[in-house]
């Protein structure tokens, strides 16, 4: 597992980048995973946030990218990231 | 083989049963798709209801063999029959019980100009399931502990000696059962002793997830054109009903170091457990395809064909990266066969010859 360390005095744990980085995405929400044959499917923010994960390990510049591309503030945003880290940390533990 | 030849392949292990199947039809499935007709398979199986012995797109014709518990002799004899009719080039042995029996008639099998592809006595004794944890340990493997036991009074208080259920009894040489409590170990103990002798082995239970790799030894210590999937499905006894291809570096590793230790010659199945912690553990090493290896066609990988070059001494076709993400799924489908067909089987021991259909 990867800490990144988020505004809120909470520690964002995610599993490792090369983990994430090798996830197969379809728009559809289809995730797979070539390396343990797992699969499952994500909402449209879970989406967003997985592939801003993939990119890039910066909270931050995560944040900023997903309130730019959609109608939410950033303490909405931060909440929803971590939420969803602890999906992604459960899934891949 | 040259674009003008026809060969003959047998192939056994046409028992392609929902719960339980054996390779062979799946081997003839990816040999017949890579040679066409080019090649003439021959089905070898022990019961006439063996399903893939009446499967005439895979098998061009059938014949019943003697079971390996009525000695190599007797077997020996059959397939020096079947061989007079038949003229086979390369035998494809598909079930772990009849592999130390080929093995030991290979140079026999070999003077009648019967090739196989095959691993050696040593190599076969080193992967059976009692002396797995020793071969892991060689190779830098994780492997459950895995205990011999000779009577079922172990399960009595056998959580006070460290083996707390559930347990996984399994036999020397098949059969594997999860026991949750003392009952159910003791009625699998029974079953498995009587069915297969002791000492019967119990094996610490992993939870995880079951990967499984095919490929082919090449006896030099290199392993060729592995295939990997994880199980999605299984039946009832634990055996793959859907399965993914995935591809594991590290899983490729281990197998390679495996292999590696072995020398092996031959088709092989390694079986994993991929543990919570995400640690490969060693289940299980079948001298033999597996009965999912269509998917290796399928990823563009077909080891049955692959085998086949390498025993005829041919550069085989080069293989398609790994494609992590093609499933199978098995279905149940009936084969309808003429009473013909199987009179045949059940009093000649064949089924009719090609020059015997009209």
């Amino acid at each position: 597992m990867d800490n990144i360390p988020a505004r809120q005095g909470h520690s964002l744990e995610l599993p490792k980048s090369d983990v994430l980085k090798r996830l197969a995405l379809s728009d559809s929400g289809f995730v797979f995973d070539p390396v343990s044959g797992n699969s499952f499917t994500v909402n449209g923010s879970g989406l967003a946030i997985l592939r801003r994960l993939q990119q890039e390990s910066d909270l931050i510049r995560i944040v900023a990218s997903l309130c730019e591309a959609f109608d939410v503030d950033v303490l909405a945003a931060e909440r929803d990231i971590i939420e969803f880290a602890n999906l992604l940390r459960n899934t891949f533990r | 083989m040259k674009r003008d030849e026809r060969l003959t392949v047998a192939i056994t292990g046409m028992n392609a049963v929902a719960d339980n199947p054996g390779a062979g039809l799946a081997v003839a499935r990816c040999l017949r798709e890579a040679y066409g007709e080019r090649l003439r398979i021959i089905g070898l199986g022990y019961d006439a209801l063996d399903p893939g012995l009446h499967r005439r797109e895979y098998c061009d014709s059938a014949h019943l063999i003697s079971y390996p518990g009525s000695g190599t002799d007797a077997l020996f004899d059959r397939l020096a029959e079947i061989h007079e009719v038949e003229r086979i080039d390369f035998l494809l042995p598909c079930l772990d019980a009849e592999l130390p029996l080929l093995v030991n008639m290979a140079p026999r099998l070999d003077e009648l100009g019967i090739r196989s592809y095959l691993p050696s006595r040593e190599q076969l004794a080193k992967r059976t399931k009692d002396r797995l944890a020793e071969l892991a340990h060689e190779a830098g493997t994780a492997s459950p502990e895995t205990l011999p036991v000779t009577h079922a009074d172990f399960f009595r208080d056998c959580d006070r000696k460290g083996w707390p259920f559930p347990l996984v009894v399994k036999g020397v040489f098949y059969d594997a059962r999860i026991a949750a409590n003392r009952e159910e170990a003791e009625v699998a103990f029974r079953a498995i002793a009587a069915e297969w002798g002791l000492p019967v082995l119990v094996q610490r239970r992993i939870s995880g997830e079951e990967c499984n790799l095919a490929g082919i030894g090449d006896g030099k210590g290199a392993l060729l054109g592995e295939v990997m999937m994880k199980k999605r499905a299984t039946t009832s006894r634990g055996k793959a009903w859907a399965g993914i291809s995935i591809h594991d570096e590290e899983l490729s590793s281990a197998a390679q170091r495996l292999v590696a230790a072995l020398k092996w010659k031959g088709p092989i199945e390694i079986e994993v457990m991929r543990d919570n912690q995400g640690v490969y553990q060693l289940i299980e090493i079948n001298p033999r395809f597996p009965a999912w290896i269509y998917l290796s066609q399928g990823v563009g990988r077909n080891l049955p064909a692959m085998l086949l070059a390498l025993a005829l001494g041919e550069e085989p076709l080069p293989l398609a990266p790994p494609r992590p993400g093609l499933l199978f799924i098995r279905y149940a489908q009936e084969t309808l066969v003429p009473l013909s067909s199987f009179e045949s089987l059940m009093v000649e021991g064949r089924s009719a010859l090609e020059s015997e259909q009209s």
